[in-house]
Parts: C-alpha cells; structure tokens; sequence
C-alpha cells in the first residue's frame, strides 16, 4: 500500500524528465542522465529504512509538486532586507534559478563566483573535474533528483593562498508554491586559500513547496572554508538537502548550520578527512516549534592519520515539534591520532515535544580519541530563580535562558548582522515558551 | 549600625517551611530594621540557607506556618521577581552561570528592571557601561568580566564579586547574603567585605548567613543569631560570634539555656 503512494511523487517527477538537447556539454547531460537512471530503480525512503527511522516524509510522497520553472518579477527592493552588510557578493538564486539583475559580485583575480552557465564557458574543465563527485546519489534518492532535474548552480573558486575577506552570500529565495527546486552550490577550495560564505535559504511567502538542494564543498592542501548555513524556509515547506565535503592534507573546514523553517527538513552533512591532519568544526542548531520536524544527519569520516573534528549540535524544541540527530563518527584503520569530539544537547521546552538523538561512533583504529556526550533537557528551576531573583518576570527568564542556549552556537557565526537577524529571532520564537 | 526609632523593614513569626514534604524551618521569629547587619549562624542543616531561599521566593519550598512582612507588604503572597522589585535582595552562595549571555546583558537587563519599577531612568548600553565601571572599581573587578558569559568559568572569588556587583547596582533595601565567605582567599574576602560595608547605610539593612566568624571581623553584626534544627536558638550581639568561634557549635547545643539565660 504504502509502496504504491510513495512512487507518486517520483512517478510524477520522473515523467517530467527530459534532456534539453540544445545543451552543449555531453558530460553534465550525462550525468544528469545517470542520475535519471538512479531515480527510477529507488523509492522515497520510509520509516523502516534505518537512516529514516525517526522522519516520516509520507506526507511528501503524496505530492505532485513538479519542477519550479524560471518565473520571477522580483526586484532588489522586495528582498533589500535579505541581503547581508558584510557580503560585497551576493549570488541570488529565484526558485533555484540565478537572478543577475538581483546578485552583485566583484568577479576578480582574487575570486571567482558566478552561476553554471557562465563557469561552462569559462572553467569547463574544474566543473567536469569536481561537479558530483562528492555528493554521492547511488544510494541518495533526493541527491539523484537534484542532480538529474538540475538546471544551474552556485559556484565560488578560492583561488591559491588568497584571503578573501568578506562573506559571500548565497542566497536562495523560494517564490512558487506546489513546485520543487533544486538549488545546488559547488565550493572549491584551491591550496592554501581562505574563504567564508553563508548558505541561505529564505521564502517571501509562506507556501508549500519543496527545496531539494545539494551542496559540495572540496578543499585542497591547507585550504580554510566557514561554511554558515540558514534553513529559514516556510513553515509549510520541505527542505531536504545533503552537503558532502572533502578535505584535503592539512585542510580547515567549519560549519555552522541553523534549521529554523520547513514543515519537514532534514539536512545530511558528511564530511571526509581524505588525507592527514585535516580538521573540520561543526556546529548545528535547530530551533523548532508547532507541528515541525527537523532531522539532522552527519557522518564525520576519518579516513587519514592526525585528523582533527569537533561537533556540537543543539536542538530548542517546542510545542509539539520534533528534533532529530544523528552523529556518525567513523575512524578507519589508518586514521591514527584521529582527536574527535561531539557533544548533542537539547532543550525541550514542552511536554509534547520531542527529540532523538543518537551519537554513532564506528572506531577502528586502536590509537585514537574520541569523545561524545548527549543531554536532554528542561530549563533549570535553579537558573530561573536565579534570574527572578534579579526582577525578571519567568517568562522573561525562561526566554533568556532559551535564547542563551541557542546563542552558543549563534555566536559562531563570523558576520555580525547574520548574528544579530538570529538572536532576534531567536528571543521572537521563545517568548512565552510555557511547560 | 542600630539606629534609633529605625523603621522595620522585616518581620518574621512563627514561620515554618519544608521541602518534598521534610520540615526545615520549625518556627522561625526574626525582626529586622533599616540600619542593622544581622548574621545568622549555624551548621550545615540547620536550616539558615533555607531561610534565605524561603525569603527570596523559592518555589520548592512549602510554606506551612507563619507570616513574614517586609516594609508594608505580604512578602509570602509575592512571586520572586516582585519582592526582588520590592528591595530584596539574594546573593547566591552558588550563582549560576549562563554561557551565551554577556555579564554585562544580563546586568543591565536586572538593572533597568528594578530601575523601571521605581520610576527611576532606564540606561542605555553605552551609559550602563560607565556607570557599571564606576561600581566595579569599588569590587576591584577587571572589567573585562563585563563581556565574558555571566559567570561562566568564573572562579569561586569572582562569582561573589559578581554577585556583590549586582547587590550594588540594584541598591536593595535588605541584602541577603548566602555564604559570602565560601571559597574566598583572605584579600578577596577583605575586597568584597568593603564593597559590602560601602553600600550598607542607616537605610537598609543586611543578614548575612554564614558558617564561620570570619566574614564578621570585616562587616561587622550589630546582631548574631544561632540557628539549629531549623530554630533560632540564640541571639546575641557581635561577641557571641566570637564565644562560638572558641567554643563551637557544641556548646549551643549543650548549654542553650545557661547561654541565653547569661547574654539576657
């Protein structure tokens, strides 16, 4: 029964395939086609399949959204208030097409940005060398989609041992409602290069869609990326994304990754430490209320000698809401002096909330350290009495101490007006939160 | 300081409380005026850090008996943050920390509570930072506590600092002082007894509840009450600290009449 249901929404999108033949690199409709191919062999996963166990997407499979296609008037003075301060570029991404009229980026020796098809003219060759192969669809039925129904991207090459300052934005805004969009970036890091970019999804209009997106991220010997991302989709959306990164020898990965939005999300992040003392730094939170869902899944894979991760990851949920995380950490036989640590600490803020969270470690090398913990919690009677003790209402203590749980991983975000647009939202959703 | 025709600021009598259904204060009678520095004494279990908590408006406790007035009010019949409002004041003999917000956010936050609730201005960032500096110097406090999380990784001194800073900045009208003296080296006792000693006036008054005489050489009581099992036993004046810290709290409990019948 079930089964029958859940191909709908694949039936629907696999109808709607087709390659544009107008297209002139063989290799991206290929792959496209590969992917296809992958589509048609898998099913939405359901509960009973171990990496979905927590996370119904039924309601999913009994859409019909199809691909979002280019439509937009939007224009620079509707999303103003969108743009960061700090980001002298910004790529925006309309439905997950790329809008020039609303990106502003300085194309220069020190950085190149820019959408796909202005990089199958002028980078051709890194495109081909990089594009999917990190992000994995074998046995990743939404990464098959995204890469089969992909129409353009984001780009960003760091150049050789260049600082780039600034935080580039990328900034993907859903408009349509009863559509799918496939927003997908690709990040290179060249060797010994700098650079830091926000991730960032938004809705002008709280509607039902999907956002199906893939993100890969390469950095080469000693590269450095702050990877920021924002999940602040509509209520009523479904997010479903999946990051794959690769480090390099004496790379430097860091992550901050928000879930705010979306009526269902769920984000996988895998990270592999391909060569010696690499490092990566990841920081997650989700901050959800009402009747949302949001799943986390990373796998931290430590495949080299002296690799180096750190994870923290923090859950806020309210209501009736439902937090999920999962932690894989694996250390392979050769990943000696692996150092690695995880912490998963959450807050329920009601009686109906709740959370599953499940540390995974796979160790194989006898040399190694490793560390994990994971909380579940309420506020601390003792720290609103404290702070009712100074004049603070309750539920003015209870926001406080919410928003001072959530404020430790906001505060990890390196650019200032990010920072200050989430503590507000932040203290907004946790006024008034009762138990 | 015991000042003439002094206004009382609180009354207690007869006041009973317990916790998970145990009772630990069994009758508790306390009059306190503007002016006085009362110190409540007693072992570990003898209910004095009870008192302070019940005082301050601790939900775990169970009141069963008794009243309490302060000033003109039902200090009973008013949630925490009302009698905090109202002038009462608790440092914490374990102040709790808060990772995630700046000291500094969270003292002006409680600063401009209570100064609203007096019809008193309000201070924005840049003026609170002025004026909390000013307060600072008075603790010897770096002021770079001001941007660190409230309290987090803060030593035992420090976070007494911290909390005498609040007591300066929100000016109550009756300090209470749990343990002011636990985990303090002799200067930092000495600083945090003057920054005490600075903000006590013949207006309001101050319990401190401690274990040991030796915070009493430097705030020195004008009244000394010895608690045992959740009674006032004794009271005396600042030497009957001094008798104690000789005889210890043995010799309360053996002599509790012959005492009391000499001091009166």
């Amino acid at each position: 029964m079930s089964e029958t249901v859940a191909t709908d929404y694949l039936d629907c999108l696999l109808k709607s395939w087709s390659t544009k033949s107008n297209e002139p690199l063989s290799w991206l409709n290929q792959l496209r086609a590969r992917a296809i191919d992958h589509v048609s062999t898998q099913r939405l996963p359901t509960k009973r399949d171990e990496e979905w166990r927590f996370t119904d997407i039924s309601a999913l499979t009994r859409l019909s959204f199809q691909s979002a296609q280019p439509h937009t008037n939007l224009q620079t003075q509707d999303i103003e208030h969108l743009y960061l301060k700090e980001a002298k570029s910004s790529l925006v991404f309309v439905d997950g097409y790329y809008s020039p009229q609303l990106s502003t980026h300085v194309d220069s020796a020190v950085l190149q940005i820019g959408n796909l098809s202005t990089f199958l003219l002028t980078h051709a060759s890194v495109l081909e060398s990089h594009f999917g192969q990190y992000a994995k669809f074998d046995n990743n039925v939404f990464a098959a989609l995204n890469t089969a129904f992909l129409r353009d991207c984001a780009l960003i090459i760091a150049p050789k041992n260049t600082v780039i300052a600034e935080p580039i934005h990328l900034l993907f805004i859903a408009t349509q409602s009863e559509v799918t969009c496939y927003p997908r970036c690709l990040i290179i890091g060249e060797p010994g290069s700098n650079v830091t970019f926000v991730e960032d999804y938004v809705s002008l209009r709280e509607t039902a869609y999907v956002t199906n997106s893939v993100t890969e991220i390469s950095l080469s010997a000693n590269a450095h990326a702050k990877h920021i991302r924002i999940q602040r989709e509509s209520a009523q959306a479904y997010h479903l994304a999946n990051c794959a990164v690769s480090l390099a020898h004496g790379s430097n990965y860091q992550s901050v990754s928000i879930s705010l939005g979306a009526q269902i999300s769920r984000y996988n992040l895998n990270v592999q430490l391909g060569d010696e003392a690499a490092e990566c730094t990841i920081d997650g939170l989700a901050l959800i209320s009402d009747n949302q869902l949001a799943d986390t899944h990373t796998c931290i894979d430590h495949i080299k000698p002296n690799g180096i991760s750190r994870q923290q990851h923090k859950c806020i949920v309210n209501d009736k809401a439902h937090a999920v995380f999962n932690g894989k950490i694996i250390v392979r036989p050769h990943a000696q002096q692996t150092n690695s640590s995880q912490s998963s600490r959450n807050l329920l803020l009601s009686k109906t909330a709740q959370i599953d969270t499940k540390p995974q470690l796979e160790i194989f090398a006898d040399d190694v350290k490793c560390a994990h913990g994971a909380t579940v919690g309420q506020l601390d009677q003792e720290e609103i009495f404290y702070l009712q003790s100074r004049g603070l209402s309750e539920a003015t203590a209870r926001s406080l101490l919410t928003y001072a749980f959530g404020a430790e991983i906001i505060n990890r975000i390196p650019v200032n007006s990010l920072r200050q647009q989430l503590e507000q939202t932040v203290l907004n959703q946790t006024r008034g939160s009762k138990l | 300081m015991i000042v003439n025709n002094s206004k009382t600021l609180l009354m207690v009598q007869g006041l009973r409380a317990s916790i998970n259904g145990t009772e630990i204060l069994r009758g508790i009678d306390l009059t306190i005026k503007s002016g006085e520095i009362h110190a409540i004494m007693g072992l570990n279990g003898s209910g004095k850090s009870t008192l302070a908590k019940v005082l301050a408006g601790h939900a775990a406790y169970e009141i069963t008996a008794g009243t309490v007035r302060f000033e003109d009010k039902d200090l009973l019949e008013m949630a925490p943050e009302d009698r905090a409002r109202a002038g009462l004041f608790l440092a914490f003999q374990y102040p709790i920390e808060i990772p995630g917000v700046a000291n500094t956010q969270f003292l002006r936050l409680a600063y401009n509570t209570i100064q609203a609730q007096r019809g008193k201005e309000e201070l924005d960032p840049l003026e609170f930072d002025d004026f909390v500096r000013e307060k600072m110097k008075l603790l010897d406090m770096n002021p770079d506590f001001l941007d660190r999380s409230v309290n987090e990784g803060f030593s035992g001194g420090e976070k007494k600092r911290n909390e005498i800073l609040q007591m300066a900045l929100l000016e109550p009208t009756l300090s209470i002082l749990d343990e002011m003296d636990s985990g303090l080296d002799i200067d930092a006792l000495k600083t945090v007894a003057n920054g005490v000693n600075h903000i006590t006036n013949k207006d309001n008054a101050t319990i401190l509840v401690t274990h040991y005489q030796r915070l009493l050489d430097y705030v020195v009581p004008d009244f000394v009450h010895i608690m045992q099992s959740g009674h006032i036993v004794l009271t005396g004046g600042k030497e009957l600290a001094l008798e104690l810290e000789t005889r210890g709290y043995d010799w309360v409990t053996a002599n509790k009449r012959s005492i009391a019948g000499a001091i009166a």
